[in-house]
Protein backbone atom coordinates (compact mmCIF):
# COMPACT_ATOMS: atom_id res chain seq x y z
CA UNK A 1 0.00 0.00 0.00
CA UNK A 2 2.71 2.47 0.80
CA UNK A 3 4.68 1.30 -1.80
CA UNK A 4 1.71 2.31 -4.01
CA UNK A 5 0.85 5.86 -3.23
CA UNK A 6 4.52 6.48 -2.77
CA UNK A 7 4.87 5.72 -6.63
CA UNK A 8 1.73 7.87 -7.74
CA UNK A 9 3.36 10.95 -5.47
CA UNK A 10 6.52 10.50 -6.77
CA UNK A 11 5.65 9.68 -10.45
CA UNK A 12 3.59 13.09 -10.21
CA UNK A 13 6.21 15.21 -8.57
CA UNK A 14 8.69 13.56 -11.26
CA UNK A 15 5.96 15.79 -13.92
CA UNK A 16 5.81 19.02 -11.85
CA UNK A 17 9.57 19.48 -11.23
CA UNK A 18 10.14 18.25 -14.85
CA UNK A 19 13.38 16.37 -14.82
CA UNK A 20 14.72 13.70 -17.02
CA UNK A 21 14.82 10.09 -15.18
CA UNK A 22 18.56 9.94 -16.51
CA UNK A 23 19.46 12.31 -13.69
CA UNK A 24 17.18 10.38 -10.78
CA UNK A 25 19.23 7.49 -11.64
CA UNK A 26 22.64 9.44 -11.14
CA UNK A 27 21.64 10.32 -7.12
CA UNK A 28 21.67 6.61 -6.20
CA UNK A 29 25.10 6.39 -8.13
CA UNK A 30 27.20 6.73 -5.13
CA UNK A 31 25.44 4.40 -3.04
CA UNK A 32 25.32 1.85 -5.96
CA UNK A 33 28.97 2.41 -6.30
CA UNK A 34 29.56 1.78 -2.26
CA UNK A 35 27.54 -1.65 -2.27
CA UNK A 36 29.11 -2.76 -5.20
CA UNK A 37 32.71 -2.65 -4.13
CA UNK A 38 32.40 -3.25 -0.23
CA UNK A 39 29.85 -6.00 -0.58
CA UNK A 40 28.64 -7.21 -3.76
CA UNK A 41 32.20 -7.52 -5.61
CA UNK A 42 34.13 -8.99 -2.75
CA UNK A 43 31.14 -11.78 -2.17
CA UNK A 44 31.36 -12.19 -6.05
CA UNK A 45 35.16 -12.69 -6.15
CA UNK A 46 34.71 -14.88 -3.57
CA UNK A 47 32.29 -17.01 -5.29
CA UNK A 48 33.19 -16.90 -8.41
CA UNK A 49 37.19 -17.64 -6.71
CA UNK A 50 35.20 -20.87 -5.01
CA UNK A 51 34.76 -22.42 -8.91
CA UNK A 52 38.26 -22.36 -10.13
CA UNK A 53 41.67 -24.01 -9.32
CA UNK A 54 44.55 -21.47 -8.97
CA UNK A 55 45.65 -21.18 -12.92
CA UNK A 56 42.19 -19.88 -13.17
CA UNK A 57 40.28 -22.27 -14.71
CA UNK A 58 36.54 -23.80 -13.61
CA UNK A 59 36.50 -26.70 -11.59
CA UNK A 60 34.29 -28.09 -9.07
CA UNK A 61 37.75 -29.42 -6.94
CA UNK A 62 37.18 -26.65 -4.48
CA UNK A 63 33.69 -27.85 -3.62
CA UNK A 64 34.89 -31.43 -3.72
CA UNK A 65 37.70 -30.12 -1.42
CA UNK A 66 34.97 -28.93 1.42
CA UNK A 67 34.22 -33.11 1.75
CA UNK A 68 37.75 -33.99 3.93
CA UNK A 69 36.94 -35.38 7.60
CA UNK A 70 38.38 -31.99 9.17
CA UNK A 71 36.26 -29.29 6.89
CA UNK A 72 33.33 -31.83 7.37
CA UNK A 73 34.18 -32.04 11.17
CA UNK A 74 34.13 -28.44 11.32
CA UNK A 75 31.10 -27.58 9.47
CA UNK A 76 29.32 -30.21 11.97
CA UNK A 77 30.61 -28.67 14.63
CA UNK A 78 29.27 -24.85 13.87
CA UNK A 79 25.50 -26.51 12.49
CA UNK A 80 25.46 -27.82 15.94
CA UNK A 81 26.84 -24.82 18.09
CA UNK A 82 24.53 -22.75 16.00
CA UNK A 83 21.32 -24.81 15.73
CA UNK A 84 21.43 -25.69 19.78
CA UNK A 85 21.95 -22.03 20.83
CA UNK A 86 19.24 -20.75 18.21
CA UNK A 87 16.80 -23.29 19.49
CA UNK A 88 17.76 -22.90 23.32
CA UNK A 89 17.50 -18.95 22.73
CA UNK A 90 14.09 -19.38 20.73
CA UNK A 91 13.27 -21.52 23.40
CA UNK A 92 14.27 -19.53 26.81
CA UNK A 93 13.47 -15.84 24.76
CA UNK A 94 9.67 -17.22 23.63
CA UNK A 95 8.79 -17.93 27.31
CA UNK A 96 10.39 -14.44 28.32
CA UNK A 97 8.26 -12.68 26.25
CA UNK A 98 5.26 -14.27 26.84
CA UNK A 99 5.81 -13.73 29.78
CA UNK A 100 6.28 -10.09 29.85
CA UNK A 101 3.00 -9.82 27.75
CA UNK A 102 0.47 -12.62 28.61
CA UNK A 103 1.86 -13.10 31.99
CA UNK A 104 0.51 -10.82 34.14
CA UNK A 105 3.89 -8.64 35.53
CA UNK A 106 4.15 -5.46 36.15
CA UNK A 107 4.92 -3.24 33.19
CA UNK A 108 8.16 -1.78 34.47
CA UNK A 109 9.04 -5.32 34.48
CA UNK A 110 8.22 -5.66 30.41
CA UNK A 111 10.41 -2.03 30.01
CA UNK A 112 13.43 -3.12 32.39
CA UNK A 113 13.61 -6.39 30.06
CA UNK A 114 13.24 -5.11 26.73
CA UNK A 115 15.52 -2.22 27.21
CA UNK A 116 18.13 -5.23 28.68
CA UNK A 117 17.46 -6.96 25.65
CA UNK A 118 18.34 -4.70 23.65
CA UNK A 119 21.70 -4.15 25.55
CA UNK A 120 22.51 -7.74 25.64
CA UNK A 121 21.45 -8.69 22.45
CA UNK A 122 24.80 -6.22 21.34
CA UNK A 123 26.66 -7.49 23.89
CA UNK A 124 28.32 -10.07 22.14
CA UNK A 125 31.95 -10.35 20.90
CA UNK A 126 35.39 -10.50 23.14
CA UNK A 127 33.93 -8.81 26.16
CA UNK A 128 31.15 -11.54 26.14
CA UNK A 129 33.74 -14.14 26.52
CA UNK A 130 35.60 -13.05 28.81
CA UNK A 131 31.92 -12.28 31.56
CA UNK A 132 31.53 -16.28 31.06
CA UNK A 133 35.61 -17.07 31.41
CA UNK A 134 34.65 -15.24 34.50
CA UNK A 135 31.45 -16.77 35.70
CA UNK A 136 31.93 -20.46 34.70
CA UNK A 137 35.84 -20.48 33.87
CA UNK A 138 37.90 -22.78 36.15
CA UNK A 139 38.20 -19.64 38.93
CA UNK A 140 34.76 -18.28 37.93
CA UNK A 141 32.83 -16.93 40.38
CA UNK A 142 29.41 -19.53 40.16
CA UNK A 143 32.11 -22.92 39.75
CA UNK A 144 33.82 -21.12 43.40
CA UNK A 145 30.61 -20.62 44.52
CA UNK A 146 29.60 -24.15 43.95
CA UNK A 147 32.30 -25.85 45.00
CA UNK A 148 32.79 -24.19 48.51
CA UNK A 149 29.25 -23.58 49.29
CA UNK A 150 27.36 -26.92 48.14
CA UNK A 151 30.79 -29.00 47.63
CA UNK A 152 29.93 -29.39 43.97
CA UNK A 153 32.78 -29.58 41.79
CA UNK A 154 31.51 -28.30 37.75
CA UNK A 155 34.65 -29.31 36.58
CA UNK A 156 34.50 -32.59 38.18
CA UNK A 157 31.53 -33.57 35.64
CA UNK A 158 33.27 -32.75 32.52
CA UNK A 159 32.15 -29.58 32.17
CA UNK A 160 34.36 -27.50 30.38
CA UNK A 161 33.60 -23.70 29.22
CA UNK A 162 35.33 -24.15 25.89
CA UNK A 163 33.08 -26.90 24.78
CA UNK A 164 30.12 -27.82 22.11
CA UNK A 165 27.84 -26.72 25.71
CA UNK A 166 29.90 -24.12 26.96
CA UNK A 167 30.14 -21.93 24.11
CA UNK A 168 26.19 -22.97 23.43
CA UNK A 169 25.45 -21.17 26.79
CA UNK A 170 27.86 -18.55 26.16
CA UNK A 171 25.72 -17.56 23.17
CA UNK A 172 22.51 -17.98 24.53
CA UNK A 173 23.43 -14.70 26.04
CA UNK A 174 22.82 -12.40 22.87
CA UNK A 175 20.31 -15.19 21.06
CA UNK A 176 17.39 -15.17 23.96
CA UNK A 177 17.54 -11.43 23.69
CA UNK A 178 17.37 -11.29 20.05
CA UNK A 179 14.41 -13.61 20.63
CA UNK A 180 12.89 -11.60 23.19
CA UNK A 181 12.89 -8.44 20.90
CA UNK A 182 11.61 -10.45 17.41
CA UNK A 183 8.85 -11.98 19.28
CA UNK A 184 7.08 -9.57 21.58
CA UNK A 185 5.45 -7.38 18.96
CA UNK A 186 4.23 -11.32 17.59
CA UNK A 187 2.81 -11.86 20.46
CA UNK A 188 1.56 -8.15 21.25
CA UNK A 189 -0.38 -9.45 18.10
CA UNK A 190 -2.36 -11.95 19.39
CA UNK A 191 -5.76 -10.62 19.35
CA UNK A 192 -7.77 -11.14 22.44
CA UNK A 193 -11.20 -11.62 20.68
CA UNK A 194 -9.37 -14.87 19.04
CA UNK A 195 -8.93 -16.53 22.72
CA UNK A 196 -12.49 -15.27 23.97
CA UNK A 197 -13.76 -17.11 20.65
CA UNK A 198 -11.98 -19.99 21.67
CA UNK A 199 -12.96 -20.53 24.99
CA UNK A 200 -16.26 -19.41 24.14
CA UNK A 201 -16.57 -22.49 21.41
CA UNK A 202 -15.49 -24.95 24.83
CA UNK A 203 -11.28 -24.69 24.46
CA UNK A 204 -9.56 -25.32 27.18
CA UNK A 205 -5.95 -23.21 27.27
CA UNK A 206 -4.11 -26.17 26.03
CA UNK A 207 -6.31 -26.71 22.72
CA UNK A 208 -5.73 -22.66 22.41
CA UNK A 209 -2.22 -22.66 22.25
CA UNK A 210 -1.92 -25.65 20.27
CA UNK A 211 -4.89 -24.89 17.38
CA UNK A 212 -5.04 -21.28 17.43
CA UNK A 213 -2.14 -19.16 18.52
CA UNK A 214 0.92 -21.80 18.00
CA UNK A 215 -0.14 -22.01 14.47
CA UNK A 216 -0.28 -18.37 13.77
CA UNK A 217 3.04 -17.72 15.52
CA UNK A 218 4.60 -20.41 13.83
CA UNK A 219 5.92 -18.64 11.36
CA UNK A 220 7.45 -15.62 13.51
CA UNK A 221 9.36 -18.42 15.71
CA UNK A 222 10.59 -20.52 12.80
CA UNK A 223 11.60 -17.57 11.27
CA UNK A 224 13.32 -15.57 14.44
CA UNK A 225 14.80 -19.82 15.15
CA UNK A 226 16.80 -18.97 11.40
CA UNK A 227 17.76 -15.39 12.17
CA UNK A 228 19.46 -16.86 15.55
CA UNK A 229 20.46 -19.49 13.84
CA UNK A 230 22.40 -17.75 11.03
CA UNK A 231 23.56 -15.10 13.66
CA UNK A 232 25.57 -17.61 15.85
CA UNK A 233 27.15 -19.49 12.43
CA UNK A 234 28.65 -16.18 11.69
CA UNK A 235 30.09 -15.53 14.74
CA UNK A 236 33.58 -15.37 15.73
CA UNK A 237 34.96 -13.11 17.94
CA UNK A 238 33.52 -14.62 21.37
CA UNK A 239 34.58 -18.51 19.89
CA UNK A 240 38.20 -17.12 19.10
CA UNK A 241 38.60 -15.37 22.71
CA UNK A 242 37.09 -18.03 24.71
CA UNK A 243 39.07 -21.10 23.11
CA UNK A 244 41.78 -19.66 20.72
CA UNK A 245 42.19 -21.44 17.81
CA UNK A 246 41.65 -24.81 19.14
CA UNK A 247 38.10 -25.28 18.72
CA UNK A 248 36.99 -26.13 14.74
CA UNK A 249 34.56 -24.28 14.13
CA UNK A 250 34.02 -23.11 10.27
CA UNK A 251 34.58 -19.15 11.31
CA UNK A 252 37.85 -20.20 13.33
CA UNK A 253 38.91 -22.36 10.74
CA UNK A 254 38.79 -19.40 7.41
CA UNK A 255 40.19 -17.18 10.08
CA UNK A 256 42.69 -18.99 10.58
CA UNK A 257 43.29 -20.23 6.54
CA UNK A 258 42.91 -16.00 6.02
CA UNK A 259 45.90 -15.21 8.14
CA UNK A 260 48.00 -18.13 7.16
CA UNK A 261 46.61 -19.96 4.55
CA UNK A 262 46.11 -23.34 6.57
CA UNK A 263 44.63 -25.08 3.86
CA UNK A 264 47.24 -25.28 1.72
CA UNK A 265 45.13 -23.64 -1.17
CA UNK A 266 43.70 -20.11 -1.63
CA UNK A 267 40.81 -21.81 -3.57
CA UNK A 268 39.89 -23.95 -0.78
CA UNK A 269 39.07 -20.97 1.69
CA UNK A 270 37.36 -19.46 -1.21
CA UNK A 271 34.88 -22.88 -1.31
CA UNK A 272 34.92 -22.99 3.07
CA UNK A 273 33.83 -19.12 2.57
CA UNK A 274 30.91 -19.85 0.33
CA UNK A 275 29.77 -22.73 2.38
CA UNK A 276 29.12 -19.88 5.04
CA UNK A 277 27.26 -17.55 2.74
CA UNK A 278 25.25 -20.75 1.45
CA UNK A 279 24.15 -21.58 4.97
CA UNK A 280 23.27 -18.13 6.34
CA UNK A 281 22.22 -17.31 3.27
CA UNK A 282 19.51 -20.12 2.98
CA UNK A 283 18.18 -19.63 6.13
CA UNK A 284 17.93 -15.85 6.00
CA UNK A 285 15.96 -16.29 3.12
CA UNK A 286 13.17 -18.41 4.55
CA UNK A 287 13.23 -15.91 7.51
CA UNK A 288 12.28 -13.53 5.30
CA UNK A 289 9.82 -15.40 3.61
CA UNK A 290 8.33 -16.60 6.99
CA UNK A 291 8.12 -12.97 8.19
CA UNK A 292 5.87 -12.50 5.05
CA UNK A 293 3.85 -15.16 5.84
CA UNK A 294 3.53 -14.29 9.29
CA UNK A 295 2.69 -10.28 8.69
CA UNK A 296 -1.04 -11.40 7.47
CA UNK A 297 -1.71 -11.67 11.03
CA UNK A 298 -0.38 -8.51 12.27
CA UNK A 299 -2.57 -6.02 11.24
CA UNK B 1 -5.05 -17.67 35.36
CA UNK B 2 -2.90 -18.01 38.75
CA UNK B 3 -0.80 -20.83 36.86
CA UNK B 4 0.09 -18.75 34.28
CA UNK B 5 0.97 -15.46 36.71
CA UNK B 6 3.34 -18.21 38.60
CA UNK B 7 5.00 -19.57 35.18
CA UNK B 8 5.56 -16.38 34.28
CA UNK B 9 7.59 -15.05 37.29
CA UNK B 10 9.57 -18.46 37.66
CA UNK B 11 10.47 -17.40 33.50
CA UNK B 12 11.56 -14.16 34.61
CA UNK B 13 13.44 -15.09 37.61
CA UNK B 14 14.98 -17.79 35.13
CA UNK B 15 15.85 -14.78 32.86
CA UNK B 16 17.01 -12.89 35.44
CA UNK B 17 19.14 -15.20 37.05
CA UNK B 18 20.92 -16.17 33.82
CA UNK B 19 21.48 -12.68 32.71
CA UNK B 20 23.06 -11.32 35.56
CA UNK B 21 24.79 -13.97 37.26
CA UNK B 22 27.34 -13.33 34.54
CA UNK B 23 27.30 -9.70 35.11
CA UNK B 24 27.84 -9.82 38.73
CA UNK B 25 30.70 -12.72 38.17
CA UNK B 26 32.85 -11.01 35.83
CA UNK B 27 32.55 -7.61 38.23
CA UNK B 28 33.65 -9.73 41.28
CA UNK B 29 36.75 -11.24 39.40
CA UNK B 30 37.32 -7.78 37.89
CA UNK B 31 37.54 -6.31 41.68
CA UNK B 32 40.20 -9.58 42.95
CA UNK B 33 43.07 -8.54 41.49
CA UNK B 34 44.68 -7.59 44.49
CA UNK B 35 45.05 -10.80 46.47
CA UNK B 36 42.82 -11.28 49.97
CA UNK B 37 40.70 -7.53 49.52
CA UNK B 38 38.36 -6.40 46.83
CA UNK B 39 40.23 -3.52 44.43
CA UNK B 40 39.42 -1.11 41.59
CA UNK B 41 43.59 -2.25 40.78
CA UNK B 42 42.56 -3.92 37.47
CA UNK B 43 40.92 -1.03 36.51
CA UNK B 44 43.73 1.09 37.11
CA UNK B 45 45.70 -1.03 35.21
CA UNK B 46 43.93 -0.84 32.42
CA UNK B 47 42.99 2.54 32.31
CA UNK B 48 47.04 3.61 32.40
CA UNK B 49 47.76 1.20 29.97
CA UNK B 50 48.77 3.24 27.06
CA UNK B 51 47.82 0.57 24.34
CA UNK B 52 44.10 0.77 25.77
CA UNK B 53 44.04 4.25 25.73
CA UNK B 54 45.34 4.56 22.12
CA UNK B 55 43.23 1.55 20.28
CA UNK B 56 40.33 3.04 22.41
CA UNK B 57 40.92 6.71 20.88
CA UNK B 58 41.58 4.69 17.32
CA UNK B 59 38.64 3.26 17.85
CA UNK B 60 36.46 6.03 18.62
CA UNK B 61 38.00 8.09 15.80
CA UNK B 62 36.84 5.44 13.53
CA UNK B 63 33.49 4.99 14.73
CA UNK B 64 33.33 9.07 14.61
CA UNK B 65 34.32 8.89 10.83
CA UNK B 66 32.02 5.88 10.06
CA UNK B 67 28.92 7.56 11.34
CA UNK B 68 29.58 11.18 9.38
CA UNK B 69 30.35 8.75 6.21
CA UNK B 70 27.64 6.71 6.67
CA UNK B 71 25.07 9.22 7.48
CA UNK B 72 26.54 11.51 4.21
CA UNK B 73 25.77 8.38 1.82
CA UNK B 74 22.88 6.65 3.53
CA UNK B 75 20.63 10.09 4.03
CA UNK B 76 20.62 11.96 0.50
CA UNK B 77 20.16 8.21 -1.02
CA UNK B 78 17.28 7.23 0.97
CA UNK B 79 15.62 10.95 0.37
CA UNK B 80 16.28 10.43 -2.84
CA UNK B 81 14.76 7.24 -3.25
CA UNK B 82 11.81 8.24 -1.37
CA UNK B 83 11.74 11.31 -3.77
CA UNK B 84 12.54 10.19 -7.13
CA UNK B 85 13.16 6.19 -7.04
CA UNK B 86 10.59 4.51 -5.47
CA UNK B 87 11.41 1.59 -7.40
CA UNK B 88 14.80 1.56 -6.44
CA UNK B 89 13.57 1.13 -2.74
CA UNK B 90 13.16 -3.27 -2.90
CA UNK B 91 16.85 -2.65 -4.32
CA UNK B 92 17.71 -0.45 -0.98
CA UNK B 93 15.98 -3.24 1.18
CA UNK B 94 17.74 -5.86 -0.47
CA UNK B 95 21.85 -4.62 -0.41
CA UNK B 96 20.95 -3.37 3.09
CA UNK B 97 19.99 -6.54 4.64
CA UNK B 98 23.28 -8.12 2.92
CA UNK B 99 25.13 -6.94 5.60
CA UNK B 100 23.34 -9.48 8.11
CA UNK B 101 23.40 -12.29 5.68
CA UNK B 102 27.06 -12.31 4.74
CA UNK B 103 29.24 -13.20 7.71
CA UNK B 104 31.71 -10.12 8.88
CA UNK B 105 34.59 -12.40 8.43
CA UNK B 106 33.82 -13.47 4.74
CA UNK B 107 33.20 -10.22 3.74
CA UNK B 108 36.75 -8.97 4.59
CA UNK B 109 37.98 -11.82 3.50
CA UNK B 110 36.94 -10.45 -0.08
CA UNK B 111 38.61 -7.39 0.83
CA UNK B 112 41.69 -8.64 1.35
CA UNK B 113 41.62 -10.84 -2.08
CA UNK B 114 40.27 -7.80 -3.96
CA UNK B 115 42.44 -5.07 -2.76
CA UNK B 116 45.80 -5.72 -1.75
CA UNK B 117 48.59 -4.63 -2.62
CA UNK B 118 49.13 -5.29 -5.75
CA UNK B 119 45.67 -5.30 -6.83
CA UNK B 120 44.08 -2.55 -8.69
CA UNK B 121 42.76 -0.22 -6.12
CA UNK B 122 45.33 -1.30 -3.77
CA UNK B 123 43.65 -0.40 -0.42
CA UNK B 124 46.08 -2.45 2.00
CA UNK B 125 48.84 -1.16 0.33
CA UNK B 126 49.59 1.36 2.65
CA UNK B 127 48.27 2.11 6.59
CA UNK B 128 46.10 5.06 5.49
CA UNK B 129 44.56 3.05 2.48
CA UNK B 130 43.86 0.17 4.99
CA UNK B 131 42.25 2.70 7.57
CA UNK B 132 39.89 4.27 4.85
CA UNK B 133 39.44 0.30 4.02
CA UNK B 134 38.56 -0.17 7.70
CA UNK B 135 36.29 2.43 7.38
CA UNK B 136 34.52 1.60 4.49
CA UNK B 137 33.81 -2.22 6.10
CA UNK B 138 32.55 -0.78 9.32
CA UNK B 139 30.33 1.63 6.84
CA UNK B 140 29.31 -1.85 4.96
CA UNK B 141 28.19 -3.64 8.86
CA UNK B 142 26.18 -0.75 10.05
CA UNK B 143 24.66 -0.37 6.72
CA UNK B 144 21.09 -2.37 7.78
CA UNK B 145 20.91 -0.25 10.62
CA UNK B 146 21.89 2.98 9.46
CA UNK B 147 19.31 2.93 6.74
CA UNK B 148 16.72 1.02 8.52
CA UNK B 149 16.66 4.02 11.55
CA UNK B 150 17.02 7.06 8.52
CA UNK B 151 14.40 5.19 6.45
CA UNK B 152 11.85 5.01 8.94
CA UNK B 153 12.37 8.31 10.28
CA UNK B 154 11.84 9.59 6.15
CA UNK B 155 8.48 7.98 6.87
CA UNK B 156 7.19 10.20 9.14
CA UNK B 157 7.99 13.30 6.98
CA UNK B 158 6.67 13.83 4.09
CA UNK B 159 9.35 14.22 1.66
CA UNK B 160 7.31 15.30 -1.49
CA UNK B 161 5.97 18.11 0.19
CA UNK B 162 8.93 19.54 1.93
CA UNK B 163 10.93 19.65 -1.14
CA UNK B 164 8.43 21.07 -3.08
CA UNK B 165 7.94 24.11 -0.47
CA UNK B 166 11.75 24.76 -0.43
CA UNK B 167 12.00 24.78 -3.95
CA UNK B 168 9.18 27.32 -4.24
CA UNK B 169 11.13 29.38 -2.31
CA UNK B 170 14.26 29.30 -4.07
CA UNK B 171 16.01 27.02 -2.29
CA UNK B 172 19.24 24.75 -3.93
CA UNK B 173 19.54 21.21 -3.40
CA UNK B 174 22.40 21.36 -0.41
CA UNK B 175 20.21 23.96 1.40
CA UNK B 176 16.87 21.14 1.28
CA UNK B 177 19.14 18.36 2.42
CA UNK B 178 21.20 20.54 5.17
CA UNK B 179 18.55 22.53 6.49
CA UNK B 180 15.33 20.73 5.40
CA UNK B 181 15.83 16.66 5.23
CA UNK B 182 18.59 16.43 7.98
CA UNK B 183 16.90 18.58 10.59
CA UNK B 184 13.50 16.27 10.18
CA UNK B 185 15.19 12.97 10.17
CA UNK B 186 17.61 13.71 13.22
CA UNK B 187 16.06 11.14 15.36
CA UNK B 188 16.64 8.21 12.84
CA UNK B 189 20.40 9.59 12.46
CA UNK B 190 21.27 9.75 15.73
CA UNK B 191 19.40 6.43 16.40
CA UNK B 192 21.78 4.66 13.61
CA UNK B 193 24.88 6.50 14.70
CA UNK B 194 24.74 5.30 18.26
CA UNK B 195 23.95 1.84 17.22
CA UNK B 196 26.93 1.86 14.60
CA UNK B 197 29.16 3.12 17.60
CA UNK B 198 28.40 0.52 19.66
CA UNK B 199 29.36 -2.00 16.47
CA UNK B 200 32.18 -0.19 15.63
CA UNK B 201 33.96 -0.27 19.26
CA UNK B 202 33.78 -3.77 19.81
CA UNK B 203 34.22 -5.33 16.21
CA UNK B 204 36.93 -8.15 16.43
CA UNK B 205 37.23 -9.89 12.53
CA UNK B 206 37.80 -6.36 10.23
CA UNK B 207 40.40 -4.84 12.68
CA UNK B 208 42.00 -8.19 13.24
CA UNK B 209 42.50 -9.09 9.83
CA UNK B 210 43.20 -6.12 8.13
CA UNK B 211 45.85 -5.39 10.92
CA UNK B 212 45.04 -2.61 12.40
CA UNK B 213 45.02 -1.51 16.49
CA UNK B 214 41.76 -1.09 17.01
CA UNK B 215 39.62 -2.02 20.76
CA UNK B 216 38.24 -5.25 19.50
CA UNK B 217 41.61 -6.77 19.07
CA UNK B 218 43.58 -5.08 21.63
CA UNK B 219 40.60 -6.82 23.94
CA UNK B 220 41.55 -10.06 22.26
CA UNK B 221 44.95 -9.82 23.13
CA UNK B 222 44.81 -8.61 26.50
CA UNK B 223 42.19 -11.97 26.96
CA UNK B 224 44.73 -14.36 26.04
CA UNK B 225 47.75 -12.69 28.03
CA UNK B 226 46.09 -11.48 31.39
CA UNK B 227 44.19 -12.23 34.03
CA UNK B 228 42.35 -9.99 36.02
CA UNK B 229 42.02 -6.85 33.50
CA UNK B 230 39.51 -8.89 30.89
CA UNK B 231 36.72 -8.70 33.38
CA UNK B 232 37.27 -5.14 33.91
CA UNK B 233 37.19 -4.53 30.17
CA UNK B 234 34.23 -6.78 29.66
CA UNK B 235 32.53 -4.43 32.26
CA UNK B 236 34.00 -1.09 30.75
CA UNK B 237 32.73 -2.78 27.21
CA UNK B 238 29.67 -3.64 28.52
CA UNK B 239 28.76 0.30 29.95
CA UNK B 240 29.73 1.39 26.39
CA UNK B 241 26.83 -0.93 24.75
CA UNK B 242 24.40 -0.11 27.63
CA UNK B 243 25.27 3.73 26.97
CA UNK B 244 24.88 3.80 23.50
CA UNK B 245 22.20 1.17 23.45
CA UNK B 246 20.11 3.29 26.14
CA UNK B 247 20.48 6.29 24.57
CA UNK B 248 18.96 4.70 21.45
CA UNK B 249 16.02 3.07 22.92
CA UNK B 250 15.49 6.76 24.79
CA UNK B 251 15.33 8.39 21.07
CA UNK B 252 12.92 5.68 19.39
CA UNK B 253 10.40 6.63 21.98
CA UNK B 254 10.54 9.58 21.76
CA UNK B 255 10.22 9.17 17.41
CA UNK B 256 7.40 6.68 18.32
CA UNK B 257 5.80 9.65 20.64
CA UNK B 258 5.55 11.97 17.19
CA UNK B 259 2.45 11.34 15.08
CA UNK B 260 3.16 9.66 11.93
CA UNK B 261 2.28 10.98 8.97
CA UNK B 262 1.49 8.40 5.70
Amino acid sequence: MQGIVGTMTASSSTTLLNRKRLTDWVGVAPFTLFAVMFLIAPTLYLVTGAFMNAEGQPTLENIAGLFTPKILASYSISLKISLASAFGGALVGFFLAWAVVLGGVPSWIRSAIMTFSGVASNFAGVPLAFAFLATLGRTGLVTIILRDWFGFNLYATGFNLLSFFGLTLTYMYFQIPLMVLIITPALDGLKKEWREAAEMLGASTFQYWTRVALPILFPSILGTFLLLFANAFGAIATAYSLTGSTFNIVPIQLYAQIRGDVLHNPNLGYALALGMIVITGLSNLIYIWMRIRAERWQK
Amino acid sequence: MKTQKIGAWIAILFGATYFILPLIATFEFSLRMRRGEYSFDAYRSVFTDSQFQESFTYSIIMAVLTIVFGVLLIVPTAYWVRLRLPQFRPVMEFVTLLPLVIPAIVIVFGYLRLYNSSSWIPFTGSTRGTDLLLMFSFMTLSLPYMYRSVDTAMRTIDVNTLTEAAQSLGAPWRTILFRCIFPNVMSGVLSGAFITFAIVIGEFTMPSLLNRPAFGPYLQLIGANRAYEPPALAIIAFAITWFSIGILQFLSRFNKARPAKP
